[in-house]
C-alpha cells in the first residue's frame, strides 16, 4: 500500500478505473503522506480532508454506476493557493488575504472538478507570486525535499515540494518569470509553462496580467501532459484565452521522439552566474538530444541579456495596479479601523501590515516605472524589450522546433541565502523569463543532479506559441532516455524523509 | 539617469498607499536603487524603432454578447467584507471630493 | 458657504474671453455591465447586482460588452468623428473606495472615436459647432453613501457604505475641444450642447441619458484670457453639473468668479469645483496638483478593439436622423418658432409630443398640454417630463375628448391631475371623477335662467347692448354647475334668452 504514493497519475488513474485501487484508498494514502512528512516540507497551506475524500467518494460511486471516468478520475492533486476555491481559503500567500473564501471558483478549479480531480489542498507559494524560493509566503517557506534546509524554488514552491515528496503525483503552478519550471528544476520534477492564454487566467489571482500562466506540475512527462489537456482550452471568461484546440499534448507525450528534430541551443543562455554542474548536465542533455537523433543549432538572441531587465519593470508595473484592490475595502485584512481614521489610512496601514517586502517592493518599483515622466523610457523601452525578444524567438523558430537552455542557473540554494538580496533572487529566472516576455511555451524536466552538490538540474525546452506539443514529444523522449541511463527516475535518488 | 532618493521613495509609498516606516523608507531605497540601476539597461533601446508589446498575443475584438448573467447574492458578495451594514459595504469615513 | 467676489457678467466679458471644454459622462443603456454579466437595471436591492469582475474580486477578469463598443461608435459617428481602427483600453490608477480595482478601466491616447463635431442652434437660430475632441469608452463606479454627517454630505460623516450595483456601468465620456468664440453667449453654448447631445443620444437609442438620474453628467472647464489674446487661462474643472439650467449658471457663475480673481491682480488655482444647486455657485474641490499621477498603461486583462470598416460603414448607414435636423422639419411641420423649439427641447418634449401626435392628437394641442399643465407639474414635482405618469396616448385622449366638446379646458387640467395622481387613465378620471361637460341643454337652460334672475341688474345692462358683461353670467352658471358646463354654450344661451345678438 506504501507505492500508492510513488505511482504516476496516469498509473492511478489506470488502477481506479480497472478497479485495482478506489479513489478514497489513493486520496487516504495521500493524505496519510501529507501528514507524514508534510510539518517537515509545509507544501501546503490549507489540507481539505473532507472536501477530497468526499470528492474520492464520488469518484468511487461513479465506477460502481458503470460510468465511463476521465483520465484522472480520482487522481489528487495539490492546487496553488493562487486559484481561487469556493470551499477553501484562497490567500496568494500573503497575510492580507488571510482566511478569504473567494465565493467563486476559479475556470482551473472548475476543470479540475469536472474532470474529476481530487483536489487535496492549496499550496504554499511566495506572496502573490512573487519571487524564486518560496521564503516570501507570508506564512513561512517551504523546504526542498531533497534537502530541507534549501528553497524549493518559487513561486510554486509548495507545488514542487509535494510533488517531490510524494504528497501528490498532481499539481499546479502559476508561472509568470519562471514560477512552474524553476520550482521544477531545483526539486526534480516535471512543470509546463503552457502558451500564453492556453489555460484561463479567470480565478487565478493576477500578479502580471500579460505575463501569468497557470500550468501544469508533475512527476512524469505524461502526467503532466494529462494534466495540461485538463486544464487547458479556450474560456469566455477571459479575454486572453486562445479559441483554439489544445494542441495535442497527450498524443505528443506518449510519443516522445527528437528523431530529425532540430533544436536550438542560445548562446546567451550560459556564461557567468551559471554553476559548473548545471552548465555539465546541460552539456550532456545536448550530447543526449544529438545521439537520439536531434540536429543541434547554435542560435543568436542578443535582446535576451534585456529580458530580465525588461521583465522587472513590466511585472512590477502590473502588479502594482492588479494588487491596488487590496485596499481593506470589500474583502480580506482591514488594519487600523478604530473609529477616527479615514479610508485613505486604513488602506495603507492595511497595505503596509499585509504586504511582505518583495510586494512593497515591487509595488513601488512599478509605480515608479508608470510615473509620468518615467513611464517612456521605462515601461514603454521594456514594452520595446518585448518586442525584440519576440522577434529573436520567431527567427530562431524559423531555423529549428524547439530550443532547449538549462531552466536555472543554479541548483537551489540554501534558505535564507538570498532573502534580503533582491537581485541575486532575481537571476534565478535568467532562463526562463524570455519565454514569459514572448508568449511561447517551455517545459523543465530533470536531467541530472550537479556532481557539486548532488542536487537537481532541469532542463528547459522552449516551444514557439500553440506549438506546447513539441515540449511534450521533446520531453517524454528525453525522460525515457535518461531513465534508461539511470536506471529509474531521478526522484528514487532523493533522501527519504 | 537611474537613482532613486529615499524622498521619492516616501512619494511612490504614497501613491501606493504603503504607510511605510522610516526604516523601511532607507531599506528600500537602497535596494530600488540597485534595481533601478540594473533594469535601467532597457532604455538602450528607447530610440529603436520597434512597436512596443503591451500583449503577448495578437488577438483582438474579443468581446461578449450583453447577455445577463446571474450575478453573485448579496451576501456572497458582502461574504468577505471587513464590515458591513444595511447590505453594504461599511468602509472608513472618505476624505476628498463631496 | 465661503462667500466669493464675482464682477458683473458685462463686466467681465468686457475684459475677457471664455474658453471652455465641456466633458459629459452617458451611461449606455446596455442590458449589462461594460466587461461582466451584471444586470444595470436600476434601482434594485443594494449589492444584488455584482460579481466577482465589478466587485474586483481577486482572480476575476473582464470581458468588453459588444455593445457597450457598437454604442461609443454610434455615438462617434453621430459626433462626425473618426473611428479608431485599432485601440487599446488602459487603466487609470487611482485609489478610492467606490473603484473596486482602485483603477478605472478606461481608455488614454487611443480613444475609439475622436475628431468630430456637433453643430448646435442658439435661441436665435445661429449655428454654433463645438469641436469633438474625443469620445472613449469607460466603465462607472460604485455608489457611496455618507453616514452621520449632516445630510449624506461627505464632511463630518462617520463612515460610508457602498453598493456596487452601479460600478461598472458602461460609460462614454465625450470631451470637446476648447471651445473658443463662443464670447458672452458661453453659457448659452454649453447649454445648448449639452442639450443637443443628450438629444442626439437618446436618438441613437444608447441611453436614456436623464441627468436627473444621472445618466449623463457634466464637468464643465472653464479658463478667461483677456480679449484679443490666444494663450488660454488657468482652467477650474466644474465636476458634475447635472442639469441644462446648471451648466449655463455654472459657466456663468465661473466666468464671473475668474474675472474677479483676474482682475483684482490674483492668478486661477487649477482645482475641481462642486456645483451647488441652491444658488448657482461653486466652491472649491481638489487641487490638480503633480501628486496625481494616474500611471496609465495598457489594460493587459483585454485585448485590442479593432473595429472593421464594414461594421463601421454599417452602423453608420443606420443612424438615425440628427436631432437637430429633425427638429427643423417638425418646427416647420409645427410652425412654431425657433425660441419655442427651444424650449420644447429644453423640457425634453421633443419625442413625447411627437408621440403624442402620432396618438392622434393635433400638434398644437400636443405642444399645449406638454409643454403648459405637464411641464409645471414636472417642474414642481422636480421629474423629467417623461418620468410622469402619463403616456402620449393618453394625452391624446385627452385632446380628443377637449375636441369633442367632452371636456372644456379645466376639466382636462382636472383629467391630468387625476392620471397623473394615479387614479387611471382619462376615460376611468372622467367616469370617477364625474366631469363631463353639461351638455343637457334642459339643465343648462335652467341653471342659465336662474342666473339671470338673480343678476338682474348685470341682465339689463346685456340687454342694453353691454354683451361684454355677458362673462359675469357665464361665470355665475359655471359656477353653479361646477365648471362642468361648456363655456361657449352657455354664452350662446344667455344672449339668446336676452335676445342680444353675440
Ligand atoms: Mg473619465
Ligand atoms: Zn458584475
Amino acid at each position: 500500500m506504501t507505492d500508492i504514493i510513488k505511482l504516476t497519475a496516469a498509473e492511478i488513474a489506470a488502477k481506479i478505473a480497472s478497479g485495482e485501487l478506489t479513489a478514497v484508498e489513493v486520496t487516504e494514502a495521500h493524505l496519510a503522506r501529507i501528514d507524514a512528512v508534510d510539518e517537515k516540507v509545509h507544501a501546503f497551506l490549507h489540507i481539505d480532508r473532507e472536501g477530497a475524500l468526499a470528492q474520492a467518494r464520488a469518484v468511487d460511486a461513479k465506477r460502481e454506476a458503470g460510468e465511463k471516468l476521465g483520465p484522472l478520475a480520482g487522481v489528487p492533486l495539490a492546487l496553488k493557493d493562487i486559484f481561487t476555491t469556493k470551499d477553501m481559503p484562497t490567500t496568494v500567500g500573503s497575510k492580507i488575504l488571510e482566511g478569504w473564501v473567494p465565493p467563486y471558483d476559479a475556470t482551473l478549479t472548475r476543470k479540475l472538478r469536472d474532470a474529476d480531480v481530487v483536489i487535496l489542498g492549496k499550496t504554499n507559494m511566495d506572496e502573490f507570486a512573487m519571487g524564486s524560493s518560496t521564503e516570501n509566503s507570508a506564512y513561512g517557506p517551504t523546504g526542498n525535499p531533497w534537502d530541507l534546509t534549501r528553497i524549493p524554488g518559487g513561486s510554486g514552491g509548495g507545488s514542487s515540494a509535494a510533488l517531490a515528496s510524494y504528497e501528490a503525483p498532481l499539481a499546479i503552478g502559476t508561472d509568470t518569470g519562471g514560477s512552474i519550471r524553476q520550482p521544477a528544476a531545483v526539486t526534480g520534477t516535471v512543470g509546463v509553462k503552457p502558451t500564453y492564454g492556453g489555460v484561463s487566467r479567470y480565478g487565478m489571482v493576477a500578479f502580471s496580467s500579460s505575463l501569468d500562466q497557470g500550468g501544469p506540475c508533475a512527476r512524469t512527462v505524461l502526467d503532466a501532459a494529462l494534466l495540461h489537456e485538463a486544464i487547458a482550452g479556450h474560456d469566455p471568461l477571459d479575454s486572453t484565452s486562445i479559441d483554439a484546440p489544445v494542441p495535442p499534448v497527450v498524443e505528443a507525450a506518449r510519443n516522445g521522439s527528437v528523431q530529425g528534430m532540430r533544436v536550438g541551443v542560445v548562446k546567451q543562455f550560459r556564461g557567468e552566474g551559471y554553476q559548473a554542474g548545471v552548465l555539465q548536465r546541460f552539456d550532456e542533455s545536448v550530447e543526449l538530444l544529438k545521439s537520439l537523433g536531434a540536429d543541434i543549432v547554435e542560435l543568436d538572441c542578443p535582446s535576451f541579456d534585456l529580458a530580465l531587465s525588461a521583465y522587472y519593470l513590466i511585472a512590477p508595473s502590473e502588479c502594482s495596479s492588479n494588487l491596488a484592490r487590496f485596499d481593506a475595502m470589500r474583502y480580506g485584512l482591514r488594519v487600523g479601523d478604530d473609529g477616527t481614521k479615514s479610508a485613505e489610512e486604513v488602506t495603507a496601514l492595511t497595505r503596509e501590515a499585509g504586504f511582505g517586502d518583495e510586494v512593497k517592493r515591487r509595488v513601488i518599483l512599478g509605480t515608479y516605472a508608470l510615473s509620468s515622466g518615467y513611464y517612456d523610457a521605462y515601461y514603454g523601452s521594456a514594452q520595446k524589450v518585448r518586442t525584440l525578444i519576440t522577434q529573436d524567438f520567431e527567427k530562431a523558430f524559423e531555423q529549428v522546433d524547439v530550443i532547449v537552455s538549462p531552466t536555472t542557473p543554479t541548483t537551489a540554494f540554501p534558505i535564507g541565502e538570498r532573502a534580503d538580496d533582491p537581485m541575486a533572487m532575481y537571476l534565478a529566472d535568467l532562463c526562463t523569463i524570455p519565454t514569459n516576455l514572448a508568449g511561447n511555451s517551455a517545459m523543465s524536466l530533470p536531467c541530472g543532479l550537479a556532481p557539486e552538490d548532488g542536487l537537481p538540474v532541469g532542463l528547459q525546452i522552449i516551444a514557439p506559441a500553440m506549438k506546447d506539443d513539441r515540449l511534450y514529444k521533446v520531453g517524454a523522449a528525453v525522460e525515457a532516455a535518461f531513465v534508461q541511463k539511470w536506471g529509474h527516475p531521478l526522484l528514487e535518488e532523493a533522501p527519504s524523509l | 539617469m537611474p537613482g532613486i532618493t529615499r524622498e521619492e521613495v516616501a512619494h511612490l509609498a504614497r501613491l501606493a498607499r504603503l504607510e511605510l516606516k522610516g526604516e523601511e523608507l532607507d531599506h528600500f531605497a537602497g535596494q530600488l536603487d540597485d534595481i533601478i540601476g540594473a533594469v535601467a539597461r532597457v532604455s538602450e533601446v528607447a530610440d529603436q524603432d520597434v512597436p512596443p508589446t503591451s500583449h503577448p498575443l495578437p488577438l483582438t475584438n474579443v468581446m461578449r454578447a450583453d447577455e445577463v448573467r446571474p450575478s453573485l447574492t448579496p451576501a456572497q458578495a458582502l461574504s468577505g467584507a471587513p464590515a458591513q451594514e444595511q447590505q453594504r459595504f461599511k468602509v472608513p469615513q472618505i476624505l476628498g471630493e463631496d | 458657504m465661503t462667500v466669493t467676489d464675482l464682477v458683473s457678467y458685462e463686466d467681465a466679458l468686457a475684459s475677457y474671453d471664455p474658453v471652455m471644454g465641456l466633458e459629459v459622462h452617458v451611461e449606455l443603456g446596455t442590458k449589462t455591465k461594460m466587461f461582466c454579466g451584471c444586470s444595470t437595471e436600476l434601482k434594485q436591492d443594494a449589492n444584488s447586482q455584482t460579481c466577482p469582475v465589478c466587485l474586483g474580486l481577486p482572480g476575476a477578469l473582464p470581458v468588453v460588452n459588444e455593445i457597450g463598443v457598437e454604442s461609443a461608435i454610434k455615438i462617434g459617428l453621430a459626433l462626425h468623428c473618426e473611428i479608431a481602427e485599432w485601440c487599446r483600453f488602459a487603466r487609470k490608477n487611482y485609489f478610492y473606495p467606490d473603484m473596486p480595482k482602485n483603477f478605472q478601466t478606461s481608455q488614454y491616447d487611443e480613444p475609439i472615436a475622436f475628431n468630430g463635431y456637433l453643430d448646435v442652434q442658439l435661441e436665435d437660430g445661429e449655428i454654433f459647432r463645438v469641436e469633438i475632441e474625443r469620445a472613449h469608452m469607460e466603465e462607472d463606479t460604485g455608489k457611496s453613501t455618507h453616514v452621520g454627517g449632516a445630510a449624506g454630505r461627505i464632511h463630518g460623516a462617520s463612515h460610508s457604505l457602498l453598493d456596487y450595483n452601479r460600478a461598472g456601468i458602461p460609460l462614454i465620456e465625450i470631451v470637446t475641444k476648447p471651445i473658443e468664440g463662443a464670447g458672452a453667449r458661453a453659457p448659452e453654448v454649453a447649454k445648448a450642447y449639452v442639450a443637443e447631445l443628450r438629444e442626439l443620444i437618446k436618438a441613437l437609442g444608447v441611453s436614456e441619458a436623464r441627468m436627473e438620474m444621472g445618466q449623463m453628467r457634466c464637468d464643465v472647464n472653464l479658463s478667461l484670457r483677456p480679449n484679443g489674446t490666444e494663450t488660454f487661462g488657468t482652467r477650474s474643472e466644474t465636476k458634475n453639473v447635472n442639469s441644462l439650467r446648471s451648466v449655463e449658471r455654472a459657466a456663468r457663475f465661473e466666468i464671473q468668479r475668474h474675472a474677479a480673481v483676474l482682475s483684482s491682480g490674483g492668478t486661477i488655482v487649477q482645482e475641481t469645483r462642486h456645483f451647488h444647486e441652491e444658488d448657482g455657485s461653486t466652491t472649491a474641490g481638489r487641487i490638480k496638483d503633480n501628486a496625481e499621477d494616474y500611471r496609465y498603461f495598457p489594460e493587459p486583462d483585454l485585448v485590442p478593439v479593432a473595429p472593421a470598416r464594414d461594421w463601421v460603414e454599417e452602423l453608420r448607414k443606420g443612424l438615425p436622423e440628427l436631432p437637430r435636423l429633425r427638429r427643423a422639419r417638425l418646427k416647420e411641420e409645427w410652425g412654431v418658432s425657433e425660441h419655442d423649439m427651444q424650449s420644447i427641447l429644453n423640457a425634453g418634449a421633443v419625442d413625447l409630443i411627437v408621440a403624442t401626435i402620432e396618438a392622434g392628437a393635433p400638434s398644437d394641442q400636443a405642444r399645449k398640454w406638454w409643454m403648459g399643465e405637464l411641464a409645471r407639474n414636472a417642474n414642481e414635482t422636480g421629474r423629467g417630463l417623461d418620468e410622469l405618469p402619463i403616456t402620449p396616448a393618453q394625452v391624446a385622449r385627452v385632446a380628443a375628448l377637449v375636441a369633442k366638446g367632452d371636456l372644456n379646458d379645466k376639466l382636462a387640467r382636472q383629467v391630468i391631475e387625476g392620471v397623473l395622481a394615479g387614479e387611471g387613465d382619462p376615460d376611468t378620471v372622467v367616469e370617477k371623477r364625474g366631469l363631463k361637460v353639461v351638455s343637457d341643454e334642459g339643465a343648462l337652460s335652467t341653471a342659465v335662467d336662474e342666473a339671470i334672475a338673480g343678476n338682474a341688474a348685470i341682465a339689463d345692462k346685456i340687454r342694453g347692448g353691454k354683451v361684454a358683461a355677458a362673462g359675469a353670467l357665464v361665470g355665475a352658471v359655471m359656477k353653479a354647475t361646477r365648471g362642468q358646463a361648456d363655456a361657449a354654450r352657455v354664452r350662446e344661451l344667455i344672449l339668446e334668452k336676452l335676445g342680444v345678438e353675440g
